[in-house]
Parts: C-alpha cells; structure tokens; sequence
C-alpha cells in the first residue's frame, strides 16, 4: 500500500510514451523492409549503425547528465530519430555517415536542448540538414535499387564493402548503379533550360514512383507504403490528422496551381505528392510532437506553412528537395504559432475576459405573479 | 579599407553619443521607488534582514545592495513581489518557507512578565501582568523578537496547524528530475 | 429537446459493470459514529452537544454558524462519548472537531413532519432545508440552501438535476434512479417549488438506460401529474459530463462566465441524492445523516450499493464488502478521476462520500513520469480550453503568475488531462499546487498589510506615550521646579518669619 501523497486521476490511460513511439516505429516497418529489401546490404548496414550509434550516444548523454539511462533509452525516442535519420539519408551512404548523423541527431539536436522533450528542432532534419551542406558529395550520391539477392545486387561482403571502405574497395564495380533521383534530375534539367516534357518525355511513371523503384533514400522511394503506415497512425489515435492533410493538401493545390499555368514548367500533383520525402515529411516527420504546434488549429497553419516552404524550396529553390529545411522553419516557427493560437478558455473571450451574461429580464417572472395575486 | 574603418568608426560614436544624450534627457526619475519599497515591506523592523529596520532595508534594495530575497516575514510572496518591482531576475530556492513559522507560549514556562507584549511590534501577543500570555496568530509576522526578551525562554517559533482551510497539496516530486 | 456539447473531454473505461445491477443495501448499523462538525464548504458547525449527552437520531450536534454553513445532525441513538479531534477523510487525514457516539441497541423511528411540504412557502422549504444540514452530495458539499437562497434571488427558471454520474467505479446515483425516483422525483419538486421556477431537467448519461427509463415513465404517467413540470433527458456518455459547467452547457448551450455563477444563466444545478435527502427531510422528517455509498474496485471481493449512516468508518464498509486487513493498493473516497486519495480507512463517511474505491496493483498504474513530449493530448482533451503541458512548465518553475495568466483559476481538476498523459505526469497536482500557493501569497499578502498597520499603529502609539512620558516628565520637572522655588521661597518667607518672630520675641522680650 502506497504512503506517498497521490493526486488524482488514480485511473490512467494506458498510452505511454515508449507505446506511442513503438506504434510509430510499427508503422514505418513495411516501407524500411521494402526499402532495405530494395537497396540491399550497404542500406541494412547503414541502417543498423545508425540506430546503433544513436543508442550509444543517448546513453551518453543521458549519463553525463544524470538521468535515469535505462527509462530514456527504452521510451523509444533515440531509435525511431535514428530510424528516420536512416531513412532520408543515401542508402548506400558510407558507415561515417550514419555515426556523424546519429551524433548531429542526439547531440546536437536533441540532448544540448535538455534531452527529450525539450528540443525546439527535428532532430533528424537537423542531422540531416547538417550532413547535406557539409558532407553534398556523400549526400546526393544516389542508387539505384537492385533488389536484395538479384544478380547485380552487392553481396554481404561487398555490401560491407561499400559501407566500411567506399565503393573503391569492391573495384568501383557498382558505380554504375548510381543516379540521380527524380526531383534531382528534374531540377539540374531545368537548370539547362529543359522543359518537363524533354526531361520525362514518357510522362511520369507514377506506379514506380509509389512503389519505390527509383533513385532515393529509404523514406523517399516507397511513398504508398509510408502512406499506409501513416494512415494507420491516424485511424489509431497515434497521430492527429491536421498536420499531414493541411500540408498534402497545400503542396497539391499549389502544385495543381501552376501545372494549371504552365505545364511545361510545373510538374503536377502527382510528381510532387508521390516524389521525394513527401510522404514521410507528411506522416513522420512535421507530425513531431515535440516539434510541432499544440493546437489543432496551430497544426493547420503549420502543415500549411511546411506545405508551401516545400513547394517553394522544390519550384524556385537551390535545393531539388526542401522537405529538411521547410520542416526546420517551420519548427522554428512553433513556438510563435503556439504563442498566438490558443484555445478560448471556457467562459472567457479570446481576450481572456470574462464573458458576458445577457440581462434577463428578471421582472417578467415577477409581474405574472404579481398577476396571479 | 581606410574609408569603411573611419566610417565605422564616425558610426560608432554618433550613435554612442546619442545613447549617451538618451541616457541623461530621458532618464526615468524613480525618487519615489524607496517608499513604495518601504510600503510593500513588513513594516515590523524586525532586522532579521541585517538592517537596522524596514525602511533601511528599502533604501538597500532600492540602491542593489541587497538581495530581494532579504526578508523572511515577506517571504516568497514578497521576494516575487519585489523582482517584479526591481526587476530581477529571481531565484525563489533561496528563499526558505519558514516564513509561515509564528511564535506560540509555551504555557509552562510563561510567567507573564509582559516583556513580551511591550516589544511585540504588532501588538501579536495578548495577556496581562502575572496571567499567561497567548499570541494571536493571524498578527504574528514571526519576526523572532520575542524569543530573546523572553527571561523563562518560554516562547519558541512552530508551524501553524494544519486545518482544512491552509493546507495544501505539496509540490509533485518523483517527476522533477525528468522535467527539470 | 435540443441538447448540446462541451469542448474535450474523455472516454475512461466505466467499470460500472460490478454494482450497477446490485440494489442498495442498508448497512447494520456500526456500534461507534465518528461524526465530524464540519463536512460541508464554508464555517464548521459548532458543537451543541457535550461527552456524555445521550442523544436521539436527527437531533443535532452542530449548529451552522454564518452564512455558508450547514447543521450537522446525530444519524443515530446513542451517547455522546466525546468531542474530540479525529482525522478527516482527506488525503492528509487532517484532524476536525468529531463527535463520537456509542450507538444504542434499540433506535427510535422517523416521525414525519406533521404539516404537508407542498403547503410551505419557498421561504420556509429553504429554511426546512437549511435545518437539515443538506449540502451537494455529488462531493462539492456546498450547503443547498444557500445555493438555493441564491438562486431565488436570481429568480432562476430551469432547476438541472445533475443525474450524470460519469465518473468510473460509481453507480450510487444509478441505483437511487431506478430504486427510489419516486421519491428523487418529490424531492425535485419541493426544490422546484422552493424556487418558484418554471421546469427541472434531469440530465441523465446514456449508459444508464434503466435510469432513464425508469424516470421516464414516471414523469409521463397521468397519475404524476404533479411532475408535470420535470423532464428527463439523456446525455451521451463523456467524462466530465457531471461537471456542472460542462453539464449546464450541454442542457443550455451556454457558458459560464469566468468568475460568475450558474445563477446568473438563470439555472442553478443540484444532485440527484441531493434531490433525495430533501424529500427524506421534509417528508420522512429525516434529515441528512445517511447516503448511499458505492463500495467498488478490484480489491473488493463484494462490491456493493450501501446506505451509511454519517460517522461509519470506511474500514467497517470494507469489512462488511469482505476486504480484509487493508488488502489494497490504494484507497479512494469518490470516484477515481476525482476523488481523494486516503492514507488508511480509520476515516469516517461524510455527506460528500459517493464512493469508497478499493483499487488492487492492476489497477494502480505506478509508472514514473517522463519527460513530456509536447503530445498535446492534454490540449485536446481539457474542457476548459486550457493548455495543461504550458501551466505545468511554469508551476514546476515556481512561475504561478504566469500560468494564473494561462488561466489556472478556470482549471476545474477534472483530471483529463492527466488521464490521457502519455508520459504520466501529475498534472493535477501541478494544478493542485499552484492554485494553493496563488491562495496563500494572497492570503499572506492580506497578513502582511495587516500586521504592517498594526505596526505602524503600534509605532505611532508607541511613540504617544514616549511624547507623553515625555511631557509628564518635563511636566513633573517644572512642577517640581516650581514646587522647588516655591520651597525655596516658602523657606526664604519662613526664614524671614522666623526671624521677624525672633525679633519679635526679642522684642517681645525687649519689651518684657
């Protein structure tokens, strides 16, 4: 029998946060299997040595300032950052990669600001966004998929190979592999002065794209899986729906927008909705909680704000992709947002007065009695 | 090189002279902060501040020497109170509870010398020559002054008792070291 | 009739299942009372009774005293064996004035007033009421006159009877709709008569469905005409729908204003039970020294629907429900949302008591808190509109100005947010804290400007008689320089006198 002083409720919901962690985490499986399965050894490696080092340097920190280890690595949070850090990076990225973006991840983005719960960024965009302007070689080296055990595909060895020593060591024979992704190619052809219909002169091959089979990281190749994933998020309670639906739905009105004014030089709805990080930004990444505003209505302008920095960044930007740096804005931003939207206190204004009560009139009641005697 | 240093240089001072000018022509006259200070003390001059009675005390911290945690009677209330006034930062740890400490006669030891009753600066102690004397608790800043007057050591300083109408929840524990 | 919605709010598991179809049983009555002066809001009733009176039941044993007060009455025969201080149910099982009564063998039975209730004027129900120390017995335990005093001054129109009972675990008020609405329903309408108003609503949970029906076809039947004026309706089932605001919002659409009261809507709310102990008042002629208790749990063996007399100690309840030797994990009085933690069972029922909850190690989560990942869950779910994670930031940083700024005085500690905390923080206690702390800065601030007049007037006295002293003194000094010369000239004259005599004698002897 407890002795400690306990306010209620003494009746808990059964939601904690390791559980809502792992649901995330459950939801991505399908498309990190389906993307490892793609990409093969050199992704599974550095898949595993990204989650590894970010367990490791949580433990650290979590140490170093004297908080119970145990409980902060098991709520989940260091592997799911990880797990998205792994998802956005090249698959076929060098081991030094994932370490470096576990480090920039846990470290610098997450337990500088006090650990859990405290930072103000994404911690795996701040990885990201790190590693791509110091590391923009390394970061924008993209594969082709060659699914897991088919002949052209890298073996255990050769995978360990190109993850541990470069692709050098296994006599460079997988450069040609290598490629650009979709928003890439698209944006260096416009850059030459092409037009959509010289760069895809077959149209998009939406079905690939969905699926997965093209150039890209983990997170950005098998959109459909993701959406799956992220749907499940939302029918379960895990997730709301304001942040995912208001920022798809920006970056396909504006997309649908000016592919309406020029289709020459604006791709449409689907290229920008089924390309990229889209999906995974949508579903798992602007939905951060910590990161993210804490009003329904505070989600709406931020997924709208995350929607139209993305379509910004991809349209007129320097970058083929902006999903990072549009999340990390608007992360930025939160707090404001969170500051201005607030739900209106029961029985006060917005101003936080007291509303007013209409005068009844007090005399009817009185005068019909009055009447009656 | 040589234009942009001595530019530079021009810029700093014009704007450094004119914070200069600003700092002098519209400087916030505050004369009247010392009584308003004074006002929010005790006003009991019990000196467990240091100083030789309240209105001591509001000239100090007026002038920043000395700390807006000072008083105990005031306690935290007061501390708060008066960072807000000076504003300053405010660190409450360093102010102990014990201002809710009021004295209480320990009924054996009392033998009504009414020392007590003369230095009380709030009138907080009833009695009579020879009879026992009582302290009215809802008067007692706990200013410890009568502790030493007292020749049988017959008053000693204690919490109030808890009733239904003061107590209240205490802060949660096992969750701060997570939070912060 | 048109009914309406609150913002947030949350779907606990009821756990209704164990004693919603169990009838209300009278518990034996317990051979020891221990009947505490003060079991309502406001002043504590002043004991009228000394150790060793007998007394007889529904005589009373504390009077009220000021304007929010409530009679406190013997719920049974017996002898007054002491006044003495004995812990309250509270969480720090704080000691109040008790009267403690060895129960008779035999008890005496109720004699029915012998006037009709429904002849009495709105002034003398209130006052009938009064007397028979009635309080809200949903657990606020505001004595019902006075919020019935306020709303005739308000001239209030819709009576609401709060029939909701969301919180888990209690089925009492359940029980007494389907078992005694008779009875609830008399007791509606003597409030509504007390009133002079125009209809009462009985706002029932739609997971009552026997209730409901039960209420219905009595206020339909012909042969109620006299209930003409009460209807029946059902609300969907969401925690804190029995949280009056909430509830006057569903049934009228309208807020509360911050600061104001139910009255000034024009409707005023009361409980089902409360509904009940007036009818048992001015009919039976017994006023409130029994309630019906829900004894429920998992650590309960025989969970039960009981009516307890006042002053029975939680230990007997959970004795008579078969819990042996404190075999629990934790002890609640109300409901678990809401309701008080207690620290053993050697406390005593009081009119506020709806429940005693037994809870077994399943049912207690004991996790530690964790960091707060900004779920927001807590934002969606506050009825208030309030923003719990921000309040709770600036409490545990000892910063209740801002977070009475976040709006912390409209926080009603309904405690759905810490429900749905993922990271099981104790938000209510945060709320619990800060709103104490608010309460006693103010409460200080007012002592420190009382004692700082009373010291200046002390000073200011202190001073009069120093100048006084001072005046005597130098008063006295010139009298006594006066006093002084006059000596010095009185000796001189007496001097001179004596000298004229000599002379005079000397004379007188010349002239001899």
């Amino acid at each position: 029998m407890a002795n400690t002083l306990i306010s209620g409720p003494h009746t808990l919901a059964s939601t904690t946060v390791s559980r809502t962690m792992l649901w995330v985490m459950l939801a991505l499986t399908p498309a990190t299997l389906w993307g490892l399965y793609l990409f093969g050894w050199p992704a599974i490696n550095l898949f595993l040595i990204t989650a590894v080092a970010a367990l490791l340097f949580e433990a650290g920190c979590l140490r170093l300032a004297g908080k119970r280890v145990k409980a902060g690595l098991f709520d989940g949070s260091a592997l799911l950052t990880a797990w998205l850090l792994a998802m956005s990076l090249p698959p076929w990225a060098p081991w030094w990669i994932g370490v470096l973006g576990s480090f920039l991840a846990i470290v610098i983005g997450k337990q500088v600001f006090g650990g859990l719960g405290h930072n103000l960024f994404n911690p795996a965009m701040v990885a990201r966004v790190a590693l791509l302007v110091s590391f923009p070689l390394q970061m924008t080296l993209w594969t082709q998929p060659v699914a897991l055990f088919s002949a052209e595909a890298p073996g255990f060895i050769d995978g360990l190979a190109i993850s541990f020593a470069g692709d050098a060591l296994a006599g460079g024979a997988f450069d040609a592999l290598s490629g650009a992704t979709l928003l890439g190619e698209v944006k260096t052809g416009f850059s030459v002065g092409s037009t959509l219909p010289e760069l895809l002169p077959a149209g998009l091959d939406h079905w690939s794209m969905a699926t997965g089979y093209g150039a890209g990281s983990l997170g950005e190749t098998s959109a459909l899986l993701i959406l799956a994933g992220g749907l499940l998020l939302v029918v379960f309670g895990v997730i709301s729906w304001t942040i995912p639906v208001s920022l798809l739905a920006t970056v396909g009105l504006l997309a649908l927008l000016f592919n309406g004014l020029n289709p020459d030089r604006y791709p449409g709805v689907g290229y920008h909705l089924f390309s990229g990080g889209m999906m995974l930004a949508a579903f798992f990444i602007a939905t951060d909680m910590v990161t993210s505003p804490n009003t329904p209505a505070g989600q709406l302008v931020f997924g709208v704000g995350c929607g139209v920095l993305i379509y910004l960044i991809r349209t007129w930007g320097g970058y083929p992709e902006g999903v990072a740096f549009a999340v990390l804005l608007m992360n930025a931003l939160t707090p404001l947002i969170d500051h201005w939207i607030r739900p209106r206190i029961f029985g006060r204004d917005r101003a936080f007065k007291p509303l007013v009560v209409a005068p009844r009139a007090l005399g009817k009641h009185q005068t019909s009695k009055g009447e009656q005697a | 090189m040589f234009a942009a240093i001595i530019t530079l240089a021009f810029l700093g001072l014009g704007l450094g002279y004119l914070l200069g000018v600003a700092a002098i022509h519209l400087k916030v006259e505050e004369p009247a902060i010392v009584q308003e200070i004074e006002a929010m003390l005790p006003g009991t001059n019990c000196g467990q501040c240091g100083f030789a009675g309240c209105p001591i005390g509001a000239k100090e911290l007026a002038a920043g020497t000395a700390p807006v945690t000072l008083c105990p009677p005031g306690g935290k209330a007061l501390a708060e109170a008066l960072a807000i006034k000076l504003g300053v930062e405010l660190d409450l740890s360093a102010v102990a509870d014990d201002n809710r400490l009021v004295a209480q006669v320990i009924q054996t030891q009392c033998i009504g010398c009414t020392r007590c009753i003369k230095l009380c600066p709030t009138d907080a102690i009833v009695g009579a020559p020879k009879q026992l004397h009582n302290v009215v608790i809802d008067a007692c800043t706990g200013c410890n002054k009568c502790i030493d007057i007292c020749p049988t050591m017959g008053i000693k300083m204690c919490r109030p008792r808890q009733t239904l109408a003061n107590w209240q929840w205490p802060k949660p524990q096992a969750e701060q070291e997570v939070n912060g | 009739m048109k009914l309406f919605s609150f913002r947030g709010g949350i779907h606990p598991s009821a756990r209704k299942e164990r004693t919603q179809d169990l009838p209300i049983i009278r518990l034996p009555m317990p051979k020891r009372l221990y009947v505490p002066l003060q079991q309502h809001i406001g002043e504590p009733a002043v004991a009228r009774v000394v150790a060793g009176e007998q007394v007889v039941r529904g005589q009373i044993l504390g009077g009220s005293v000021g304007r929010i007060s409530a009679p406190v009455h013997a719920p049974a025969d017996g002898k007054v064996i002491g006044i003495i201080d004995f812990s309250s149910p509270h969480p720090a099982a704080l000691p109040v004035t008790t009267a403690v009564i060895e129960v008779s063998a035999s008890q005496s039975p109720w004699i029915a007033p012998l006037e009709d209730p429904f002849s009495l004027s709105g002034d003398e129900l209130a006052q009938r009421i009064q007397q028979a120390g009635i309080v809200g017995m949903g657990g606020a335990t505001f004595p019902s006159a006075v919020k019935l005093d306020m709303a005739r001054q308000h001239q209030v129109l819709t009576l609401i009877i709060n029939g909701g009972e969301c919180e888990p675990y209690l089925t009492c008020d359940d029980r007494l709709m389907r078992e005694r609405a008779e009875q609830m329903l008399l007791g509606v309408e003597l409030m509504l008569r007390c009133l002079d108003a125009k209809q009462a609503i009985i706002v029932v949970e739609d997971n009552k469905a026997a209730a409901l029906a039960n209420l219905r076809t009595l206020c339909n039947e012909a042969f109620y005409s006299k209930f003409e004026r009460i209807k029946t309706v059902s609300v969907p089932t969401r925690y804190p729908q029995g949280s009056q605001k909430q509830m006057i919002q569903s049934v009228t659409g309208k807020e509360v204003p911050a600061g104001a009261h139910a009255t000034d809507l024009g409707v005023v709310m009361h409980n089902v039970a409360t509904a009940y102990a007036v009818y048992e008042a001015l009919v039976v002629g017994k006023p409130l020294v029994s309630r019906i208790v829900t004894v429920g749990g998992g650590a309960v063996p025989r969970p039960a629907n009981l009516e307890v007399p006042l002053g029975t100690l939680v230990e007997e309840l959970l004795r008579f429900c078969g819990v042996e030797d404190d075999n629990y994990e934790r002890l609640l009085v109300g409901g678990p949302m809401m309701g008080q933690w207690l620290p053993h069972a050697q406390l005593p029922i009081i009119k506020g008591s709806s429940g005693i909850i037994a809870l077994n190690e399943a049912e207690t989560q004991m996790d530690l808190p964790s960091p707060c990942i900004r779920c927001a869950r807590c934002v969606t779910v506050c009825p208030a509109g309030l923003l719990p994670l921000e309040m709770a930031k600036r409490i545990r940083k000892e910063d209740f100005g801002a977070a009475q700024a976040l709006g912390l005085s409209d926080c009603i500690a309904c405690g759905s947010c810490a429900y749905v905390c993922p990271s099981k923080i104790p938000l209510v206690q945060y709320f619990h804290y800060g709103k104490g702390e608010l309460q006693a800065r103010k409460q200080q601030e007012k002592k420190r400007d009382r004692t700082a007049e009373l010291a200046s007037s002390k000073a200011l006295r202190v001073e009069a008689i120093e100048r006084q002293k001072a005046e005597a003194a130098a008063l006295r000094k010139a009298q006594m320089a006066a006093k002084k010369a006059a000596e010095v000239a009185a000796q001189e004259i007496d001097l001179s006198d004596s000298k004229s005599e000599i002379t005079l004698v000397s004379s007188e002897e010349s002239g001899d």
